[in-house]
């Protein structure tokens, strides 16, 4: 199952990065949301894949029984995907608003911050 | 000296920090007291004065007092401080013109509204240069080394709604603080080769310096910044137009003391650093033009301040070229004609002040007759050029015999350095008459109107240095035995006794001291001619390092501007392309560098359900590359979404698997929302031209990322941690659910610092949008009113 | 969207969701769950009510603004950490109270408050995101 996943986390690095690269911020934003999916499994396949038990202790017990899931990486993963989810949400909205006021989605077409011919800064005193 | 019993080294803490103390009060006492503030003011460095000569005798008779603390022990560095002759009669120079200068200064800035600051920044500058002076570490010297040069800086650019002042202050800044600069990598060489960092240690171990191999970058590092600092040739250029500055500035830093850190540190470091061939080349070299094309450029000048100006550059380099010629003699003089410049020059800007402020113009042209009506000014002015012109008995008289003295040997190298040294004094003498007899005597313009001696404290600064200078000539014993004397030892290097006096002695110097007056007389009474002839050279030659420093300056801003296009397009692609790029070759260096590249794996042998899973997966994310429409696009991100919460469902992670369906609903709703809006397709249009390089970029991200995940699971698997976790999640935490309890109570700041992430997108969006319904007013609408 | 069986059991099912969220998040030390699913849920929750039924109405049942909740959120969760500084300890570290309530044993603790907290500031802050992009649909 690692060796499987391995190649399925490339391929989602591969499709979020392409999809980065386009000039299109709403494909951008697509590529964010794939981008954090490929990063999780990448962690979860970090932290090994074996027994398939959730890691819950269960009553009367000290530790778990059985062999259990490795905890760590999901506790790492469950507050990276909440975060994702919110730092997708105002990327989401950064765009609407941009496209709103541009009138584009073209990241090309979008120089308010760092203007094509800006000239040279004062060279006085 | 009754009553002086000795130098006490908590009283020294107090006396580095009263001027400190003082520059806080200034702002709020001059609100309080106006002008007046500044007679309360001038107490702190008065106090600081009297705390320093308590230390005269023991110093005289050669005490070195050192005092400090550990600053930074793992490197070595204090925070301490050594009182020996040079610094002590530095410190009492700061001090005692400094009390003079902030009366002066109450008196000058009378009425003018930012009087507070100003008093504030000279106090401010006085504490930095007391400082630097008194500086054993080298650190310690570094730090006040460079608070001189800010200090300076907003003196300098004090009037600050002027263009000029801010050119002068930031000429000042960008050439000393950059000497500055090389004055630290000077000292962290010196460091390197000695392993020491207090002067009083170094000083000691001058044979180990000028044996090693880096003697030279040394030097030159250390030069750099005395050179930049005192206004050697081709540096000097901020000295003339630091004038922009208010007067009691000019007469305080630019004369007295600032511009003689860099003679001060040469003094102190000469015999460390001193008596090599190189010194002795390059210090009169540098000195001797200076000292003769800085008289000669103040004899052109026609603002009184800017002769002055250039006359202090001039000095400057008579002091460097005399320690550069390193000999007991020459040391002498150069301690001799430094106290005695402190005190002149001081003055005599202090008299320029006076009289641009009796007068309303600095023009030498437009001056004359001002003796009747300023008459303790022309008194003060008289004193300070006579022995600025070396005119026995005062001191400037004898600091000239003993530079004579020292060319007494018939050698080409001292007839060189006599040479320049009656020249420059010449030129001198005839600029200090220039500024102080002048503007007194003949008739006066028709454009002056009503000329006024100036208060009590405008006047009494000129005339105490100048009653000082035939003193202390007059009383010459005390004066060397006192003051002279120890300077002079602890610049030596070793014990030195002086006995010039002011009565002459026919003898080779005093022939060549009456040489320099005729001649300073002869320049005097040509000088407008001479004026006329150097204005036509230089404006012939046309270029000088004044512009050199403009052009620099708008090259400096041109190549940043291009630096940056280059480097910031405003181009999002291009930022991307890099960013990717960057991580693709990270990847894989690292792979090859540690020989890291994963084995062959082995076909996976997983169930039939994982491989559904897996390949919805892969469905999901192509069919988002190649969707042609909204919902398409938004179907698929949803169902890779839920696949993904499918493979931690199976794989013992229901935690996750719920977390992720809840998001991936909650990013398909909005992603809907949103684009629904957009009217946007999500689809590519570019040409093929412009997609292929992105997918081969891609693919080797993809590649690589894949190739590092395999090459990481076919090491063995620490489990440290996460049997910490298991066995103590229970026994410790009292949680069942080993996930939940790594993240409310194992790894409880990180989640705060995330729920805070959280927190600050929804404050984010929610900025967003209200930004809009404000700007177009139309809907009133105002979520953070709550509707009951 | 906006059918009359969906606008009528928006409420309903807005209701059960927002009580399993808090279930949920109330069980999270022992069993699957715990704040972060718990406040997606309630978020989620909210979303629909707000898509069946228009944002006023969800703004109403919400009482506070959704920010707010998410504000108390955050400082709930850092006072339960400042308690084990009050007590001597390390800050965030756990304490625990095993009061009798009614004849059960009850295990109230900092993490659970810890938990709450986190709850809050998931379902404010993401309320606020849904909310505040379903309210531009009106114009």
């Amino acid at each position: 199952m690692e060796v499987a996943l391995c190649f399925v986390v490339a391929a989602l690095f591969a499709v979020a990065l392409y999809l980065l690269l386009s000039k299109h911020i709403i494909r951008m934003l697509l590529g964010v949301v794939l981008l954090g999916n490929a990063v999780n499994l990448l962690i979860f396949t970090n932290g090994r894949i074996g027994p398939i038990a959730p890691p819950i202790i269960p009553d009367g017990a000290e530790v778990p029984l059985e062999a259990v899931a490795n905890p760590l990486p999901q506790a790492l993963i469950l507050t990276a995907i909440v975060i994702s989810f919110s730092f997708f949400a105002f990327l989401l909205v950064l765009a609407y608003r941009a496209y709103q006021d541009l009138q584009t989605d073209d990241t090309d077409r979008m120089r308010v911050a760092e203007p094509e011919d800006e000239g040279l800064p004062p060279l006085g005193y | 000296m009754d009553g002086l019993n000795g130098f006490d080294a908590d009283l020294g803490y107090l006396a580095l920090a009263l001027p400190f103390i003082a520059a806080v009060l200034a702002p709020l006492l001059t609100r309080v007291m106006k002008s007046h503030a500044a007679w309360l003011l001038a107490l702190a460095p008065a106090g600081a004065f009297w705390i320093f000569l308590s230390g005269l005798r023991e110093v005289a008779e050669g005490t070195v007092h050192r005092f400090g603390f550990e600053w930074i022990p793992s490197f070595d560095i204090d925070f301490s401080f050594r009182l020996d002759g040079l610094s002590l009669i530095f410190a009492l120079l700061i001090t005692g013109i400094g009390t003079l200068i902030i009366l002066y200064a109450g008196g000058y800035m009378k009425g003018h509204k930012d009087q507070g600051r100003f008093l504030s920044f000279m106090l401010m500058f006085m504490g930095a240069m007391l400082g630097l002076v008194l500086a054993d570490d080298l650190m310690t010297l570094f730090v006040y080394w460079e608070l001189t040069s800010i200090t300076s800086f907003l003196l300098i650019g004090f009037d600050h709604t002027r263009e000029k002042a801010r050119r002068g202050a930031v000429q000042a800044l960008v050439i000393t603080g950059g000497g500055g600069l090389a004055l630290l990598a000077g000292f962290i060489v010196i460091r390197e080769v000695t392993g020491l960092t207090s002067m009083s240690d170094i000083l000691a171990a001058g044979d180990v310096l000028r044996q090693s191999a880096a003697y030279l970058p040394i030097l030159i590092l250390v030069l750099c910044g005395a050179f930049t600092k005192s206004a050697q040739m081709p540096l000097h250029v901020w000295l003339p137009n630091a004038m922009e500055a208010p007067t009691p500035v000019s007469a305080y830093l630019h004369s007295a003391t600032m511009v003689k850190a860099g003679v001060y540190l040469l003094m102190r470091m000469q015999p460390a650093l001193g008596d090599t061939t190189l010194w002795m080349t390059i210090l009169p070299a540098f000195g001797g033009v200076t000292l003769v094309m800085g008289a000669l450029l103040a004899v052109r000048a026609t603002d009184i301040k800017i002769t002055l100006a250039y006359t202090t550059v001039a000095s400057l380099g008579l002091l460097v070229m005399l320690i550069g010629v390193s000999s007991e003699t020459a040391i002498i003089g150069a301690t001799l004609y430094l106290i005695a410049h402190s005190l002149f020059k001081g003055g005599l800007f202090m008299v320029a002040g006076s009289v641009d402020h009796g007068a309303h113009t600095r023009e030498i042209d437009k001056l004359g007759g001002l003796a009747r009506s300023m008459p303790v000014t022309f008194l003060a002015a008289m004193l300070c050029a006579l022995s600025m012109g070396g005119v026995t008995p005062f001191i400037g008289f004898l600091a000239k015999e003993e530079i004579y003295h020292a060319v007494e040997y018939a050698d080409p190298y001292y007839i060189a350095i006599a040479a320049a040294a009656i020249l420059g004094n010449a030129l001198m003498f005839a600029a200090a008459f220039i500024v102080a007899l002048k503007p007194f005597v003949g008739s006066m313009p028709a454009e002056i109107h009503d000329p006024h001696e100036g208060e009590l404290r405008i006047w009494l600064g000129p005339l105490v240095l100048g009653v000082l200078s035939v003193v202390a000539g007059l009383y010459y014993g005390v004066y060397h035995e006192f003051f002279s004397s120890p300077m002079a030892s602890a610049a030596y290097g070793e014990a030195v006794e002086i006995e010039i006096g002011w009565v002459p002695h026919l003898n080779l110097a005093f022939a060549l001291s009456m040489a320099t007056i005729a001649l300073g007389i002869a320049i005097y009474v040509g000088s407008a001619a001479l004026r006329a002839v150097l204005s036509r050279m230089l404006a012939a030659i046309g270029w000088g390092p004044d512009m050199g420093f403009d052009q620099a300056m708008r090259g400096l801003v041109r190549f940043a501007s291009k630096v940056t296009n280059l480097i910031q397009s405003g181009r999002l692609d291009y930022y991307m392309t890099t960013v990717v790029v960057a991580v693709v070759v990270a990847l894989f260096a690292s792979m090859w560098l540690a020989d890291g590249f994963p084995e062959m794996p082995t076909i996976p042998q997983i169930k039939i359900y994982e491989w559904i899973v897996l390949g919805l997966i892969l469905l999901g994310i192509l069919a988002v590359v190649i969707a042609k429409d909204r919902l398409t696009a938004i179907v698929s991100l949803g169902i890779q979404g839920f696949a993904v919460a499918l493979i931690f469902m199976l794989q013992g992670a229901p935690d996750l698997a719920f977390t992720q369906f809840m998001v991936e609903t909650l990013s398909v709703v909005i992603l809907a929302l949103v684009m629904t809006r957009l009217k946007l397709s999500p689809a590519d249009h570019r040409p093929l031209r412009e997609k292929l390089p992105d997918a081969l970029l891609a693919l080797a991200g993809g590649a690589g990322f894949g190739l590092f995940l395999l090459a990481v699971i076919q090491t063995p698997f620490d489990s440290t941690l996460s049997d910490f976790f298991e066995r103590y999640s229970y026994a410790i935490a009292h949680g069942r659910n080993i996930v939940n309890v790594i993240l409310v109570d194992f790894r409880g700041v990180d989640t705060m610092g995330e729920i805070a992430v959280v927190m600050t997108t929804g404050l984010a969006v929610l900025a967003l949008i209200r930004i809009r319904v404000g700007r177009r007013g139309e809907r009133t609408i105002d979520p953070l009113e709550k509707t009951p | 969207m906006r059918t009359i069986i969906f606008r009528f059991t928006a409420p309903y099912l807005t209701s059960l969701m927002v009580l399993f969220s808090i279930f949920v998040l109330l069980r999270g030390h022992n069993e699957p769950g715990g704040g972060f699913i718990g406040g997606l849920i309630a978020a989620s929750a909210f979303a629909i009510y707000g898509i069946a039924c228009g944002v006023a109405p969800v703004r109403r049942a919400l009482y506070f603004h959704p920010m707010t909740l998410a504000g108390g959120g955050l400082i709930l969760a850092v006072l339960s950490g400042v308690l084990s500084i009050v007590f001597g300890i390390e800050f965030l570290t756990g304490l625990w109270a095993f009061p009798t309530f009614l004849g059960t044993e009850v295990a109230l603790s900092t993490p659970l408050f810890f938990d709450i907290g986190v709850y809050l500031v998931v379902v404010g802050a993401i309320s606020t995101i849904a909310l505040a992009l379903e309210e531009r649909e009106d114009d």
